[in-house]
């Protein structure tokens, strides 16, 4: 029942995820999250020495399809931005 | 309440009843009954009311009937609509109205069914309560004081409540099987790569499939056909197979790991007699796959580890929820992802993070999959021997709203339903009685494409329950 996330590590881990957490949920979050990571120690007890990692059930190859040009709706898309002037996006400040 | 059944509504509806007088009492319902139950974040009134005029139309002028014609179905608000908000019962998804349909609804509508309503959900379908939706918890029509399950818990509950005789959730650990057991109704996760995942928004794209439930196996079994099918607009959508089903009696495996850890004896006691009484129709056989007692840890470590990278889209930039500015982009994504994502999400995405971050890759995210071969492999051994594999559907009875803070115990309820996620392969929950006044699901699984068997031995289910 170690401390296996100490509050450094979970702050990492919200910049490395790009969220932003509240003092209280950074407080619930480490007991929480330590114990998931205790119940989680389990799957050590199983030997897993040559056997080969599924990724996915099917038999993953390239699927291609054809380059061909269906209903473009760009209006539709652009308007769904939460900020937009005219036909453009308003971003964060870069400079 | 016996509501009629889809097979039949359709019949009446194809013979000459009106639709949107059908429609119309639908949505009155819906108005008087939901407040109490919040099975629905979006009802879809004007559109419904004019799908079902023009079907009625379609009647008059003479046009062929689909083989949903009328029939209103219950969608999961994490499957798009287009032109119909889509909210994945998330709060970062705000303004979020897709431009298009998902394939299942196209399939849909292209069978004559109408979209009544978008059903709420735990957030981006993390839970196994819809007690995670920031729309509010559902409650259980059977008994309004405890949880639906979930995380379809919405599309459960609107099928109990006879808002709709149809609905579709989706099931990456369990829920559409969860939620169906504690609604006493039938709930299906297809064989990976049956029913198309265009439009589906992700949470673990390796597990996830798209479900038909139903009150009854006919009518699951006919929206099950309509939304099933090769799409290449999914990668990992695949040409349709079936398993030839001969016509000898069923032999049903239970695995003793079924009823290790965490399972209440009402559960077992309901679930074991149960299959004592199915023993006289078919033959059923105590087996062990002992993989299964590490299938829980395994799910969650790859569930979160997908969750994690699948998540990384939402900015609020683009689409959905954007806070105040921070003084650069990557403050801004902070702002936005820390305002717009309830707590459950969070943890998954960190621990997710976690689990793929350079150090702990090989610990967590690789070992789990290789665990996850083993579990593949225990039921291919398992189906050469048997045709199916049956326990409880949910180690539970349903739970009070609130009663379970604890994250770990929450991920317990998952325990029966993850390991055919893991596999791959197609699983059914059943109602097969009541233990304590409250509805007890029976789970049958089959080897990939294995459908129809569990459509067979869902009926003799149905039968002797």
């Amino acid at each position: 029942m170690g401390e296996r996330i100490t509050l450094e590590d979970l702050e990492r881990l919200c910049w490395l995820s790009r969220l932003r957490l509240s003092q209280e949920e950074k407080v619930a979050f480490l007991g929480q999250l330590n114990k998931i990571l205790d119940y989680f120690e389990r799957i050590d007890e199983v030997d897993v020495e040559g056997i080969p990692p599924t990724h996915h059930v099917i038999d993953l190859t390239n699927v291609l399809r054809e380059d061909e040009v269906e209903e473009p709706q760009p209006d539709e898309v652009l308007e769904l931005a939460p900020r937009r002037r005219g036909r453009y996006i308003l971003a964060p400040r870069i400079l | 309440m016996l509501p009629r059944s889809a097979i039949e509504t359709r019949e009446e509806l194809a013979g000459g009843a009106s639709v949107e007088e059908y429609v119309l009492s639908l949505l009155e319902r819906i108005r008087r009954e939901d407040p109490k139950i919040n099975s629905f974040i979006t009802i879809c009134d004007g559109p419904a009311i004019e799908a079902a005029k023009a079907l009625d139309r379609k009647r008059r002028e003479g046009g062929k009937l689909g083989p949903l014609f009328g029939l209103a179905v219950a969608v999961k608000d994490n499957i798009c609509t287009k032109g119909v908000r889509t909210t994945c019962g998330s709060r970062m998804l705000e303004g979020f109205v897709p431009p298009y349909d998902a394939t299942v609804i196209r399939r849909l509508k292209g069978a004559d069914a109408i979209v009544i309503g978008k059903t709420n959900m735990d957030e981006f379908a993390m839970g196994s309560s819809t007690e995670n939706s920031y729309f509010g918890p559902t409650r259980n029509p059977l008994d309004p004081e405890r949880v639906a399950g979930g995380s379809s818990g919405g599309s459960a509950a609107a099928v109990a409540s006879a808002f709709a005789p149809l609905a579709l959730g989706s099931d990456t650990g369990g829920s559409v099987r969860c939620p169906a057991s504690f609604c006493s109704i039938v709930g299906l996760k297809p064989t990976y790569g049956t029913v198309s995942r265009y439009g589906l928004i992700s949470y673990a794209n390796s597990l996830e499939q798209i479900g038909p439930m139903a009150s009854n196996i006919g009518d699951c079994e006919l929206l099950f056909d309509v939304i099933r099918g090769y799409d290449p607009r999914d990668n990992t959508s695949l040409p349709q197979k079936r398993v030839e089903i001969g016509e000898g009696g069923l032999r049903i495996g239970v695995p003793k790991e079924f009823f290790m850890e965490g399972v209440q004896e009402a559960v077992e006691k309901c679930v074991r007699d149960f299959l004592d009484k199915m023993g006289s129709l078919v033959e059923v056989e105590e087996i062990s796959l002992p993989s299964l007692a590490y299938a829980l840890p395994t799910y969650y470590i790859i569930a979160m580890s997908e969750a994690s990278s699948n998540l990384a889209r939402y900015d609020g930039i683009r689409y959905g929820l954007r806070g105040e500015d921070g003084s650069d982009w990557n403050e801004t994504y902070c702002n936005n992802r820390g305002m717009g994502f309830g707590q459950e999400v969070k943890r998954r995405i960190i621990l997710g993070t976690y689990a793929l971050s350079a150090g702990y890759r090989n610990r967590y995210y690789i070992r789990a999959q290789k665990i996850r071969t083993l579990i593949r492999e225990d039921f291919e051994r398992a189906f050469k021997e048997f045709d199916l594999i049956a326990g409880p559907t949910m180690p539970v009875l349903p739970f009070r709203i609130g009663e379970k803070l604890d994250p770990v115990e929450v991920y317990m309820c998952d325990i029966e339903t993850v390991p055919a996620n893991l596999a791959g392969i197609p699983a059914i929950s059943v109602p097969c009685g009541m233990s304590q006044g409250l509805p007890v699901g029976l789970q049958l699984m089959a080897p990939p494409f294995g459908e129809e068997l569990l459509f067979r031995a869902g009926r003799i289910v149905e039968e002797l329950a």
